[in-house]
């Protein structure tokens, strides 16, 4: 019996040499280990032996199948490693093919840059104050200093309507004059972001409508240095965390002093190319402390409280941002043009 | 305004000032160059420059001064003469076509040799006989069979000005052989002038900022002139009768001038600055407006004499009479309006004050009597009066900005002067000045603190004192406070003591340096932080349409009413409610405010159906309504969505393509839209709009109020836009509605831990009961328990009958607490079933 025992399991091991699939793996199991199998004839055989040989033979019997079972597993897990295999090579996919279509939706770019802009002066504490578009020429210039014939107003190329005194703002500094009113004697950070607009001949260059926005800072000792620590914080937020700004006198009706920030060029890191106009610099934004009659005009006593006021156009951001050498694709919606933000 | 810095040498020391950095500073100091022109002299090196840097450099070797000993004649060519030239190291044989040198073609030696600018074998000039400005390098060529290597040039081969007339004749002292650069090399500075520093669109002005910023003296001239002649007095008289609007009139006298061009020198700073010369008496007008700002007006004494038929001649100014005409020296006549003020002689008005002279009493060239005109004028009313004349000039320029009336006199002073010494004139003694308003110049009282608030840094009041003296303020420094005088060249300082520290402040900013004032954080009370519900509203809303595949746009708020009229088929009559109305539009198609922003968005999708198929935008907006409440208008947001063509854009597996956009489309955006914003309860009715096609047009309603109406666009305003053949979808949204139906926050459902149970059912029903019939029907039926309601199919056939359809729905059953079992189930949907039976006599169909 043992012998033949030793002769089963030689077989069953030839046998399993050459099996490369599944299916001749069942058969053989069937074959070597199943009810039917030589193996378990001597499973059934064992009342047949004598007392001294059973537990021998069941012994040797149990190794047996147990090693069966064991070569069984092994190739079983063989096949299925070896199927992976031919499964992951069958699978190789072209992956330089286009991706499946998808539409898409994004944000208009002055949009994306108004939220830049929104967020950044939210951080330090500017809220957005939104005021209209079509105004009176008293808030769009008088309360800005700029009395009738004052010439401060050739600056602004404006717009008139059909109805006495009301034009369409030309900046969004009437909102300045608005949120004072508003909010006297409360102290004032806010952003004024909005649709303005200019008489002028549309170019690459000029639009006859764009937005802006300004911010007003006013309180309790707000100084120039404030300004400028706010403003370059804010375009070391927008641009570069060592961006280098400057400021430059320059002259508004509405602010005393007054200054222009210019950050480096950010295309030839101010050595001077087409787009800084070889100057290194780029003007970013309009400055100044808020003028005394301004702040009168709001409310608030230039000899108690002082402040600050800026503004910027997000479509020029967004174009030096972009390298973007026509202001007038932001109206025209081209999708091509707008699916590049 | 343009600044040779030669010119500006007369007044401050730059020498030792490299011209990079003294613009860099000027330009931070608010006097902004805009470039530098290098006329001879070197442009820095490097790469790094601040500025846009134009011009060309002189060889110090190759281009020097020369003198012109003989002017010979050329052998075969009557324009070209032969020129005999000392370089101060030999004698060359030079060639030269300058008409200027005709006069002396052979008359021997000269009794005074002309200096000129010789250029030699090598050097590089511009080509004077190009437009623009090219380089050339000089070679040795044959022309007309004389041997040419050198050259006489002109100002333009130097890139002085346009000038390539003649060449450029020189001062008699310069020296011969010197380098032409270390003679008269130069940059000219172009600088922009803010209108609160009118006062510096001279060059006295910018050399008192340069003297400022770099800590260096102003020499400022004298003004002294002299006066040989008979006094003025009794030569004329003179009288103002608007003083508010002419504040001040000064008059000097010169005779037996000689007209003739000015001295070279002269001409050169004129055109370095673009201004074309024209005579000795003309140019002092010109350079004396330059130099210090005042501009001044030269009359032909003996053509005023002639009006006056005798008698002394009487200059008076008087403001306009009605319906008064002039003609100025353009040529042009003008209607005057009675705000205009004129300069008069006893025939008549002559001169607009302050904006152009006639041209009966110009100088010319017979001129031998000239009296010099300095004035000042009221600014606004100048300004006016351009305004309503629609003329411009340099005098004008600064008149309309402000001129101190101190300059007037001043101005004539130096003019009678400079007349005197390029004329040979003999001036009378003494001016005739009328001043009856003498302006009071502002004093300020300035606090160390003031300075500390207004700019944050600490001065001492000595540190104040030097920069305000340095700008020419007289500066009285006290115990706590110093009391600054405006100098009496500046009228931009108020007379409200306020105001007047705040400009004062930009004076002691500018001086100390923006530079250096530190960057600091403000340390004032972060103000009350308000809700800003309509902003976030709209932000999210964007994100919601973005999320659901929409490309925003934003587009022109001008336009026509024929553009917004296509919005509507031609049968149809727009509202009409006044538009707001531009009466200066730029574009003659854009010239009121939007009332329709559905009109803007259809725009864009036409312009984009170019050059595609598909095309899905929103754009969030005003559209602006003539008020009845005043003068402004209501500006009302809304929103429209509007897309058009292929659900899909086929690509390399999806060969076909997943069929047209139509209305379900827009539909299913809407509602995800109104789910985003956690809108409840919104149902959808047929609704009329005339832009939509009537049998696909909807209104979407929470209660009574009307949030939208969507549709597809009506066949005849398809046809009026340049649309492809599929169907353009669109919703127009009240935003106003939108914000007052959606919830500020919204509870959730707890989501149920036991399983649902899925079953569907056919109905079979009425064609004319609308889906959302039955849908509701359901809900209310099925409670909480049916937890979603799903259609499936609609299904038409003659099985089912004529005017009948199945509409199959897919429900889902769920128990927050429990397990439902099939008896559960079965017993609620028999309900269901029941209800729809009896209510809308729907047929249950077998599954
Ligand atoms: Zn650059």
């Amino acid at each position: 019996m043992l012998e033949k025992l030793e002769q089963i399991k030689l077989d069953a091991l030839a046998a399993m040499d050459k099996i490369t699939d599944q299916e001749s793996l069942l058969v053989w199991r069937a074959t070597y280990t199943g009810k039917k199998s030589a193996l378990m004839d001597i499973f059934n055989q064992m009342r047949e032996l004598s007392k001294e040989e059973r537990p021998l033979v069941g012994k040797r019997a149990n190794e047996v199948r147990q090693d069966l079972e064991k070569r069984y597993e092994e190739k079983q897990s063989e096949i299925k490693k070896e199927l992976l295999k031919e499964s992951l090579q069958s699978e190789i996919l072209d992956v330089t093919l286009p991706g499946r279509n998808l539409s898409h939706g994004r944000l208009h770019p002055t949009t994306q840059t108004l939220r830049r802009i929104y967020k950044i002066f939210a951080e330090m504490g500017f809220q957005v104050y939104r005021s209209r578009e079509v105004e009176t020429d008293d808030f769009n210039f008088t309360h800005l200093n700029m009395p009738q014939h004052h010439p401060a107003r050739d600056m602004w190329d404006t717009f008139y309507t059909n109805t006495e005194g009301v034009i369409l703002r030309t900046h969004t500094s009437p909102g300045q004059i608005h949120a004072m009113k508003e909010y006297f004697p409360e102290p004032i950070r806010v952003i004024l972001p909005g649709m303005c607009y200019r008489y002028e001949q549309v170019s690459t260059r000029s639009e006859m409508q764009f937005t802006q926005v300004e911010g007003l800072a006013v309180g309790h000792d707000i100084t120039f240095g404030d300004l400028k620590g706010t403003l370059s914080d804010f375009a070391r937020r927008l641009f570069d965390a060592d961006v280098r700004t400057r400021f430059r006198a320059s002259h508004f009706p509405f602010t005393e002093p007054s200054a222009e920030m210019d950050v480096e060029c950010f295309v030839c890191n101010g050595d001077g190319c087409s787009v800084c106009k070889q100057t290194g610099w780029l003007e970013i934004l309009g400055s100044g402390m808020v003028h005394p009659n301004v702040l009168r005009a709001g409310g608030y006593d230039p000899e108690v409280y002082s402040g600050f006021a800026f503004g910027m156009g997000p479509e020029r951001l967004t174009m030096l941002l972009h390298r973007i050498g026509d202001i007038r694709n932001f109206w025209r919606n081209d999708m091509r043009f707008l699916e590049q933000f | 305004m343009k600044v040779p810095l030669s010119w500006l040498k007369d007044y401050v020391d730059i020498d030792e000032i490299p011209i990079e950095e003294l613009s860099r500073k000027i330009t931070v100091a608010g006097l902004e160059v805009e470039e530098i022109k290098f006329v001879g002299l070197n442009p820095p090196v490097g790469d790094k420059h601040d500025f846009k840097v134009l011009g060309m450099p002189w060889d110090k070797e190759l281009i020097v001064v020369a003198e012109v000993t003989e002017v010979g004649a050329h052998p075969d060519a009557d324009r070209l003469v032969l020129c005999q030239l000392n370089d101060g190291e030999q004698v060359h044989t030079v060639l030269t076509g300058a008409p200027n040198l005709y006069e002396y073609k052979g008359k021997g030696l000269l009794e005074k040799p002309l200096k000129v600018a010789y250029a030699k074998l090598g050097a590089t000039i511009y080509d004077g006989h190009k437009e623009g400005y090219h380089l050339t390098k000089l070679k040795k060529a044959k022309i007309r069979g004389v041997e040419s290597y050198s050259m006489i040039c002109s100002e333009k081969e130097l890139g002085i000005s346009e000038e390539h007339e003649g060449i450029m004749v020189l001062d008699d002292d310069a020296p011969v052989g010197m380098p032409l650069a270390d003679y008269m090399g130069d940059a000219v500075l172009d600088i922009a002038i803010t209108p609160n520093i009118a006062r510096d669109a001279n060059i006295l002005g910018v050399a008192r900022e340069v003297a400022a910023i770099f800590g260096k003296d102003l020499k400022e001239p004298k003004y002294d002139f002299l006066a040989e002649g008979d006094p003025i007095n009794g030569q004329v008289f003179l009288e103002i009768k608007e003083p508010e609007l002419n504040l001040r009139f000064v008059l000097g006298l010169i005779k037996n001038v000689e007209i003739k061009p000015s001295p070279e020198w002269v001409q050169r700073r004129l055109r370095l600055i673009d201004q074309r010369p024209i005579n000795n008496v003309v140019d002092v007008t010109n350079y004396v407006m330059f130099d210090i700002g005042q501009p001044l007006h030269a009359f032909d004494y003996d053509v005023l004499l002639e009006r006056a038929e005798g008698k002394t001649p009487h200059v008076y100014t008087r403001t306009a009479e009605k319906g008064e005409k002039i003609t100025t020296l353009d040529g042009i006549e003008h209607n005057l309006l009675p705000h205009n003020v004129l300069v008069c002689d006893d025939k008549g008005s002559h001169s607009i004050a302050g904006i152009m002279g006639g041209t009966e009493t110009e100088v010319s060239d017979q001129t031998t009597t000239v009296l010099l005109e300095g004035a000042h004028w009221n600014y606004i009313n100048i300004r006016k009066s351009l305004g309503n004349l629609r003329m411009h000039s340099e005098a004008s320029y600064r008149f309309s900005r402000g001129v101190h009336p101190a300059m007037a006199e001043r101005g004539v002073r130096r003019g009678l002067e400079f007349m005197r010494l390029w004329s040979g004139g003999i001036v009378s003694k003494g001016l005739l000045d009328e001043y009856p308003l003498p302006t009071a110049d502002p004093v300020v009282e300035i606090f160390s603190r003031d300075v500390r608030r207004n700019l944050g840094v600490d001065l001492s009041l000595k540190e104040i004192g030097k920069i305000l003296s340095s700008l020419g303020f007289s500066v009285e420094i006290g115990e706590k406070s110093l009391k600054a005088t405006t100098p009496d060249h500046r009228l931009d300082i108020d007379h409200d003591p306020i105001i007047a520290k705040a400009d004062i402040m930009e004076e002691i900013a500018r001086i100390y340096g923006y530079d250096n004032i530190p960057e600091t954080r403000m340390a004032d009370v972060l103000p009350k932080q308000r809700a800003n519900p309509s902003l976030e509203f709209e932000e999210n809303l964007r994100d919601l349409l973005v999320a659901l595949g929409l490309q925003e746009i934003i587009t022109y708020r001008m336009t026509s009413p024929e553009r917004e009229g296509r919005r509507l088929p031609p049968e149809v009559k727009p509202d009409n409610k006044p538009y707001v109305e531009l009466v200066n539009p730029i574009a003659a198609d854009r010239f009121v405010m939007r009332k329709s922003l559905l009109s803007s968005v259809l725009e864009i999708i036409e312009g984009n159906l170019k050059i595609r198929e598909r095309v899905a935008v929103f754009e969030l907006g005003h559209i602006y309504i003539s008020s009845e409440a005043g003068p402004l208008p209501d500006e009302k947001p809304r929103l429209v969505i509007a897309m058009t063509g292929p659900r899909q854009n086929t690509d390399w597996q999806v060969k076909e393509n997943l069929g047209i956009t139509d209305f379900y489309d827009l539909k299913g955006i809407c509602d995800e839209f109104l789910n985003g914003l956690h809108i409840e309860n919104f149902t959808y009715q047929g609704h009329d709009h005339p832009s939509f096609h009537p049998g696909k047009c909807a209104s979407i309603n929470v209660e009574n109020r009307q949030l939208a109406v969507i549709g597809e666009i009506h066949p005849a305003v398809h046809a009026q836009h340049n649309f492809r053949d599929t169907p353009v979808l669109a919703a127009a949204f009240n935003l106003e509605s939108l914000i007052e139906s959606a919830p500020l926050r919204h509870d959730t459902v707890p989501v149920s831990v036991y399983p649902p149970i899925l079953e569907d059912i056919a109905l079979i029903i009425d064609e004319d009961i609308p889906a959302s019939k039955v849908e509701a029907l359901i809900d209310q039926t099925g409670g909480k328990t049916v937890t979603n309601v799903r259609l499936f199919d609609v299904y038409r056939s003659e099985q089912i009958g004529q005017g009948k359809k199945s509409l199959a729905y897919s429900l889902t059953y769920q128990d927050p607490d429990r397990t439902l079992t099939d008896k559960d189930v079965a017993k609620l949907r028999n309900k269901i079933v029941k209800r729809l039976e009896r209510e809308l006599s729907t047929e249950l169909r077998d599954a």
